[in-house]
């Protein structure tokens, strides 16, 4: 027994752990689904139709994959950056446990048929409640740990770990309000297209607090932590991390383009999306230039290159956001799988790349150990991971591209060149090329998980004492 | 402009979007630093090795956020978004869709007018107008009707020679033109369990399918008094009503027994849109040439 304080790697551990295993689940389901539009022959039963498992794997891999990722990296983030063990230990345990049981819930319910129809947020009512008290208990672990936090200043990764955890709970609290009319059914509390603009409020905020708020603190941590620099520019996170906590929360509209929805709240959907480049590429600069002096890292630790991999996805998915939110663009891009490209570019290349690499960097070290198992294996992850994105983003460009000028050509008399079903069938060859690139992320994964085993096997649990704060900023 | 309640959500929506924008302002002004003299690390350490440099904003940064809030100001000047703001060129979705409709109306329109006035009988024999009509279908009816225009499970086939409510081509243009609605009422309590069985064995010897016959001879006077008056004493159907004929093995919903009683039980409601207002009388004439054009010789 040792007699100093430690931090609470437990939960942590708890977390990284089921990142790997949902990811696994989360992203077969994806492949699963993605094959059944090559072969629509595979939806086999009702419960493994393609309308019932394609919200499943959404679900899976934002918030069962992504979430893990994001509670286990944010608590040791937390602990170590406060220099203090976690607040209300037992509170983050409760986290753990609720989280998963919210998860096999979405797996049972979601094939079963019962949703609620809002896309990434299909979970019915009973469901959303334990979603909401999990997420509040959260936030009191999360924050109860930065008040009793050993520095006076709060480190950066901190701040958009912060926005993420009070963000989430607002945007799932209010667009999930609904009347219940049993205990698997329920009706959203508004109506028509106040409940599509709720809706797209939310689905396009889950994608900036969840998707990127979230995930840039995990980039502010094992960044300059793998790097082993400093952080290339406070001034720069400062700014960049206002601008886009006050400007996403317009971005929605750009959603429902061309709808029923007002021109001015279209407008301001697409403006503010544009304002949002300058401050999504300052986190995508802060990250790369941290790099700066230590480039040849790059060639010899691939926790590096998954980390600068997943800045650059980063930094692409969020030029060619804005591009498709202004209106012209939209109106080519809009119900193609273009927008499925771009949603996996930020996913995958992103999201995914930004998870594994910090999974990578924290296994050993709460197991007590250097290094995982295999650098070599992280290395053919990285490969691997990276041809698999290639393939799924190239294809679903050229696949979008092509479905949205096939709609809108026309012939001299101004009829439909093409019915809808030739666009069907010229995507076959491109969903197939995207099916390939699934599974060799999917395969990524399976490579990770068996590294992590070898890693852990036998390796007993490892709780790192607490630090001392730098005598001069305590 | 309704889409405000009331003045106060205006104003709410223009203040919003103002302080969103002015704070963008503000937070660069605020940090637009020169390059310091030397980049030196924070005075803040976390964690062991956690520290920050003291770099300025990147030049070319800065500018592109500039770019995209003076591209914003100017965008909420000539479109609508500030508040109820109309927008210098006063365009709206709406109007946007109205002057394509009409532009496309004026360069399109005399392209299918010149057949409004001719035969649908001439219009089918016209190669031109069938390749148009055949585009049309493409687009507008093969989600029910199939690419190759022969139905699906309570979707009539065009291609065979059987009508529930006509064949003939003016018949054809009306149902295009103002849709029809199909209703078989439900039987199912007025007959019973067995007698529908029994009507639905009549109903399969009148086309020679296979039958129980002692059960379709019972059904065969139960078929008199309840299902003659629309489908005649003969079951040749009626034209008039929509009503199928049964005599011809021609089927909307399927033949099997299963499927006999359970149209029988519950009854079938089938619609066929109306395309008059959608598609205008000239664009239908070209159509209802080509469905005809579909079953013709057989």
């Amino acid at each position: 027994m040792q007699s100093q304080a430690t931090y609470n790697y437990k939960v942590v551990r708890q977390f990284a752990i089921m990142t790997v295993v949902w990811g696994i689940v989360g992203m077969l389901v994806g492949v699963i689904v993605a094959a059944q539009l090559v072969w629509p022959e595979l939806s086999v039963h009702e419960w493994l139709s393609y309308g019932r498992l394609r919200p499943l794997h959404t679900n899976a891999v934002i918030f069962a994959f992504g979430g893990c990722a994001l509670f286990a990296t944010s608590y040791y983030i937390v602990q170590r950056t406060c220099h203090t063990p976690l607040f209300a230990p037992w509170l983050a345990s409760f986290t753990f446990w609720g989280w998963q049981l919210i998860i096999v819930l979405a797996a049972v319910t979601l094939p079963l048929g019962f949703t609620s129809g809002k896309e990434y947020a299909e979970l019915e009512w009973p469901v959303d409640l334990l979603i909401a008290v999990v997420w509040v208990a959260y936030a009191v672990v999360f924050f109860g740990t930065i008040v009793k936090r050993k520095v006076s200043h709060i480190y950066v990764a901190n701040w958009f770990l912060g926005a993420f955890i009070i963000t989430v709970a607002l945007l799932h609290i209010v667009n999930s309000a609904a009347i219940p009319v049993s205990l698997t059914k329920s009706y959203s509390a508004y109506a028509g297209v106040q409940d599509a603009m709720v809706q797209w409020w939310y689905g396009h905020n889950a994608v900036g607090f969840f998707l990127t708020a979230g995930f840039l603190g995990m980039m502010y941590y094992f960044v300059p932590k793998q790097a082993d620099r400093p952080v290339y520019s406070y001034r720069l996170s400062v700014v960049h991390f206002w601008a886009l906590i006050f400007t996403y929360m317009w971005a929605g509209p750009h959603h429902l383009h061309y709808t029923a929805l007002p021109d001015w709240t279209q407008s301001l959907g697409m403006l503010f999306s544009l304002i949002l480049l300058a401050p999504s590429w300052g986190g995508m600069i802060n990250g790369i230039m941290t790099l700066s002096g230590a480039w040849h890292k790059l060639r010899t630790d691939p926790i590096l290159k998954f980390l600068i991999t997943s800045l650059s996805f980063y930094g692409m998915s969020t030029f060619e956001g804005p591009m498709m939110s202004v209106k012209t663009v939209n109106a080519l891009s809009h119900y193609t799988d273009w927008t499925v490209g771009h949603v996996h570019s930020g996913a995958l290349g992103w999201v995914a790349m930004v998870s594994i690499g910090s999974i990578y960097f924290l296994l050993p070290r709460l197991y007590g150990k250097a290094e995982m198992y295999s650098v070599k294996l992280i290395n053919t992850h990285f490969w691997i991971a990276t041809i698999g994105i290639v393939l799924y983003i190239a294809s679903m460009w050229i696949a979008g591209v092509m479905q949205g000028l096939m709609w809108r050509a026309t012939n001299p008399d101004g009829t439909l060149t093409y019915s809808f079903v030739e666009s069907v069938k010229a995507s076959y060859p491109f969903w197939t090329i995207r099916l390939v690139g699934g599974a060799l992320f999917l395969t990524g994964m399976l490579i990770m998980f068996y590294n992590m085993v070898k890693t852990i096997a036998g390796q007993k649990a490892y709780d790192a004492p607490v630090v001392a704060p730098a005598a001069a900023h305590a | 402009m309704a889409d405000f309640v009331s003045g106060f959500w205006n104003v709410y929506v223009m203040g919003l979007v103002a302080l969103s924008l002015l704070f963008c302002v503000f937070i660069l002004i605020a940090n637009m630093t020169k390059r310091p003299e030397k980049v030196e690390v924070q005075d803040h350490l976390w964690d062991e090795t956690l520290q920050e440099y003291n770099n300025p904003l990147p030049r070319w940064w800065l500018y592109l956020f500039w770019i995209t809030i003076f591209f914003s100001v100017a965008y909420l000047a000539i479109f609508p978004g500030f508040g109820n703001k109309q927008g210098i060129f006063g365009w709206s979705s709406i109007g946007q869709y109205e002057g394509e409709v009409a532009r496309a109306d004026e360069r399109y329109g005399p392209i299918f007018n010149q057949y409004l006035e001719k035969d649908l009988l001439a219009v089918a024999a016209d190669p031109e107008a069938n390749a148009m009509g055949q585009r049309m279908f493409l687009t507008y009816c093969a989600q029910c009707h199939g690419s190759a225009a022969t139905g699906a499970k309570g979707f009539p086939n065009l291609t065979d020679a059987e009508w529930n409510w006509g064949g003939e081509p003016d018949t054809i243009k009306t149902t295009i033109l103002g849709g029809r609605m199909g209703v078989m009422p439900p039987f199912g309590p007025a007959l019973g369990g067995e007698g529908v069985k029994d009507v639905a064995n009549y109903v399969r010897s009148l086309s020679g399918l296979a039958h129980d016959s002692l059960r379709a001879q019972r059904g065969k006077d139960l078929f008199l008094q309840q299902c003659a008056v629309c489908h005649q004493a003969d079951g040749t159907g009626n034209q008039a009503l929509g009503s199928p004929n049964l005599t011809n093995n021609s089927w909307l919903y399927g033949s099997s027994e299963a499927t006999i009683i359970e149209t029988i039980t519950n009854g079938r409601q089938n619609q066929m849109p109306a395309f008059a207002d959608f598609l205008g009388e000239a664009k239908v004439h070209i159509l209802a040439a080509y469905v005809t054009s579909l079953s013709k010789g057989q």
